[in-house]
């Protein structure tokens, strides 16, 4: 008998009873659109965060506080694991970090802005004018915070594109306005250009960016003991792609040396760079992926067993089918064949819906999630469809061999 | 392995057959246990029997005498405990399984009473079954199918499926499948035992037309002496052995020449 007239007879027997047979289904079903799912969405966010961390700027290291694993407590009278403006300042000294091209500190943190009864919660970037050297964007209206207004503690302000639409009508001129933040008068200097999302998935352009002064001594007094401008983190542009790690032990040998760490004691700062930060969320994009994958791979052995259910209760309902099909000629591999064929073909139109609903599932996510897209790929495809043929062939062994041993006298006698 | 072609195959039986022709089915001293738990259930008890190359055959007895055991080793679904059986010539008992199947392909066609069509699946594609497995290619098999059910009467049935048939064009349908394979022996246990007595004239007449006109052996199983009187030979079973075998002519044998209908075998009473 040729495969075209098994899969004929295959389809033949699954369309008799379509309900059951899309129930039996429902297993692969569900396996398969996880698999699906699961690949594209993965692949989509690994894309959304790589492309995420070159918009903010190329080549960038970002220096934080403090250490991955806690070290014991060092002697010596510095606060522990802080960072300040002049490591910055030293960062920023070319005979000292050579591959180091532009480097801009940041201190964070949320203030409420209010202007004319509207009233919002902003995340609050105090930066120096160095910021758009280091990352990506300019004022779209108006100017960005020059170096006099870091100087004079200026109380003037850069809001994001979002913030503008909340305070102001689109039409409104908004420079030189003035709005409060935390209850102080600032006036209005710029509205940044659109951004989208930045590091760890905040939204830049629902930030401010007051002058990093002003913020140390109006809103946030972050000091050290001896009296220092304490930041959160500093951003340190690199000259080319190969300097990253050249840039990363010069800034490293340097705050060590600032910081007087002792030659076996640990750094008290980390730098990461854009592929370091990358990796991290690729750990953890990893770390679901095997959770998803073995959801999915339990209900493709569900599916599995709820084939090889709904294919012996075929073998005995068609017992006589067999019987007869034998009396006429058919041999044991023929049977066997048959029924194989109806057990793989029944796991890959499973598999087909499967593939269409992690698809659908995935342009949905793309839809509804902005700056978001999924990528269904080939190889997801293909590997849904081997999956779920070989889950088919697997459990589709044993039935189709009781099938193929039966006794075609007792299969015809069979009521 | 000699073969002949069927269609233009003369009635072979009675005196015009050579002495020395070797029987279609040749049955030596066989005998049939099933073993059910501890029990024995001794279906066949030493049969003895020769049929040849184109007899018309009737097999008769109560229930559970034996006969459908009988037809089941006949037909090659199932194998002797004991004793010998020759199915033109092969002897059956060494063969396995896809041997058999082969043989079954081949040589043998099958009726049953419950017709036994796959249902949802048209006039054309029953009668095609066989080919199937015999590895004929499509454009035959359609052609061949075609030709079967024009015989049997059913060329403008083809497209039907079996829940659109009657029971004796079910019958018919499954007569053509048994044919497809050009089959020496057709094998049909109790063929009109689900069909009425005028139904089941026709399915006789038509069985009876295939043996004479094509020369196919036909044995089949029927509790009606009616039916049998279709018949050359008529076979009694009791217990699991040949009661009686006797030979009569054919009842509604019209124009026929008297030689091709005289009996196989000598006349016999084995009692
Ligand atoms: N597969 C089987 N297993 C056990 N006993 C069987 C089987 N087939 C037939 N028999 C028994 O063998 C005997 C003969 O059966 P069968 O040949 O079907 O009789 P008939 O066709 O003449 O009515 C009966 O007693 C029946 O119960
Ligand atoms: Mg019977």
């Amino acid at each position: 008998m040729s495969f075209y007239e098994s899969v004929r007879v295959a389809m033949l027997a699954l369309t008799a009873n379509k309900l059951r047979s899309i129930l039996t289904m429902l297993g692969i079903i569900i396996g398969v659109s996880a698999v699906i799912a699961l690949m594209s969405i993965g692949r989509g966010v690994e894309q959304f965060f790589v492309q995420q961390f070159t918009s903010l700027g190329t080549n960038l290291l970002y220096v934080f506080p403090g250490q991955l694993s806690e070290g014991p407590p060092r002697q010596g009278g510095r606060d522990r694991g802080v960072l300040t403006l002049n490591d910055s300042h030293a960062i920023n000294n070319p005979l000292r970090v050579p591959d180091v091209i532009a480097v801009s500190p940041e201190v964070s943190g949320n203030a409420l802005i209010a202007r004319a009864g509207n009233d919002i919660d902003v995340s609050v970037s105090g930066v120096t004018a160095s910021y758009l050297d280091t990352l990506t964007g300019d004022a779209a209206i108006g100017s960005f915070l020059t170096d006099a207004d870091v100087e004079e503690r200026s109380r003037v302000v850069v809001i994001g594109s979002d913030v503008f639409g909340k305070l102001f009508e689109p039409t409104e001129d908004p420079i030189d306005q003035t709005i409060r933040v935390n209850n102080i008068l600032f006036r209005v200097i710029g509205v940044m250009e659109e951004r989208g999302a930045g590091i760890g998935g905040a939204n830049l352009d629902e930030m401010i960016f007051i002058p990093l002064t002003t913020v140390q001594d109006r809103l946030f007094r972050r000091r050290t003991v001896s009296g220092e401008y304490q930041v959160n983190i500093i951003y340190a542009s690199v000259v080319s792609e190969d300097r990253m790690e050249a840039a990363q032990e010069q800034i490293t040998e340097l705050l060590r040396e600032r910081h007087n760490i002792s030659f076996r004691g640990e750094d008290d700062f980390v730098i990461i760079n854009q592929s370091d930060l990358i990796s991290i969320f690729g750990d953890i994009l990893g770390a679901m992926t095997v959770f998803l994958s073995a959801i999915a791979f339990i209900s493709l052995v569900v599916g599995g067993i709820g084939i090889m259910n709904i294919m012996l209760v075929s073998v005995t309902e068609r017992t006589r089918e067999i019987g007869l099909r034998k009396a006429v000629g058919a041999k044991r591999r023929n049977v066997l064949s048959q029924f194989l064929i109806e057990a793989v073909t029944l796991s890959l139109i499973g598999g087909l819906f499967g593939i269409a609903l992690g698809a659908g599932g995935a342009i949905a996510a793309t839809s509804f999630i902005p700056d978001f897209s999924a990528v269904v790929g080939l190889d997801a495809i293909a590997i849904s469809i081997l999956f779920s043929m070989a889950v088919g062939l697997f459990f589709g062994i044993y039935p189709a061999y009781r099938a193929s041993r039966l006794n075609p006298i007792d299969a015809l006698r069979y009521e | 392995m000699f073969t002949q072609p069927t269609t233009t195959n003369p009635p072979p039986n009675g005196s015009n057959a050579p002495p020395d022709t070797q029987p279609v089915i040749q049955a030596v001293e066989l005998t049939k246990t099933y073993k059910m738990g501890d029990m024995e259930v001794r279906a066949l008890r030493g049969v003895d029997l020769n049929i040849q190359l184109g007899e018309m055959v009737a097999i008769m007895g109560p229930s559970g005498s034996g006969k459908s055991t009988l037809m089941n080793i006949i037909g090659c679904l199932d194998v002797p405990t004991t004793g010998l059986y020759r199915l033109d010539g092969t002897d059956v008992g060494i063969l396995d399984d896809n041997n058999l199947a082969e043989i079954r392909s081949l040589k043998i066609g099958f009726v049953f009473q419950s017709f036994n069509l796959l249902a949802r699946t048209s006039a054309q594609a029953n009668v095609e079954l066989p080919l199937l497995y015999a590895g004929i290619s499509g454009s035959e098999r359609h052609q061949r199918a075609a030709q079967a059910l024009n015989l049997v009467g059913l060329d403008d049935r083809r497209d039907h499926k079996p829940n659109e048939l009657s029971g004796g064009q079910q019958q018919r349908v499954a007569i053509a499948r048994a044919l497809i394979n050009r089959p020496k022996l057709i094998l049909a246990d109790e063929p009109t035992g689900n069909l009425d007595t005028k139904t089941s004239d026709e399915i006789m007449d038509l069985l009876q037309q295939l043996n004479r006109d094509q020369g196919i052996t036909i044995v089949f199983v029927t509790h009606d002496p009616e039916i049998a009187g279709y018949c050359n030979r008529v076979i009694h079973f009791r217990d699991g052995r040949i009661e009686s075998d006797q030979s009569n002519q054919p009842q509604p044998a019209p124009t026929q020449d008297p030689l091709s209908t005289g009996p196989a075998v000598p006349l016999t009473t084995d009692h």
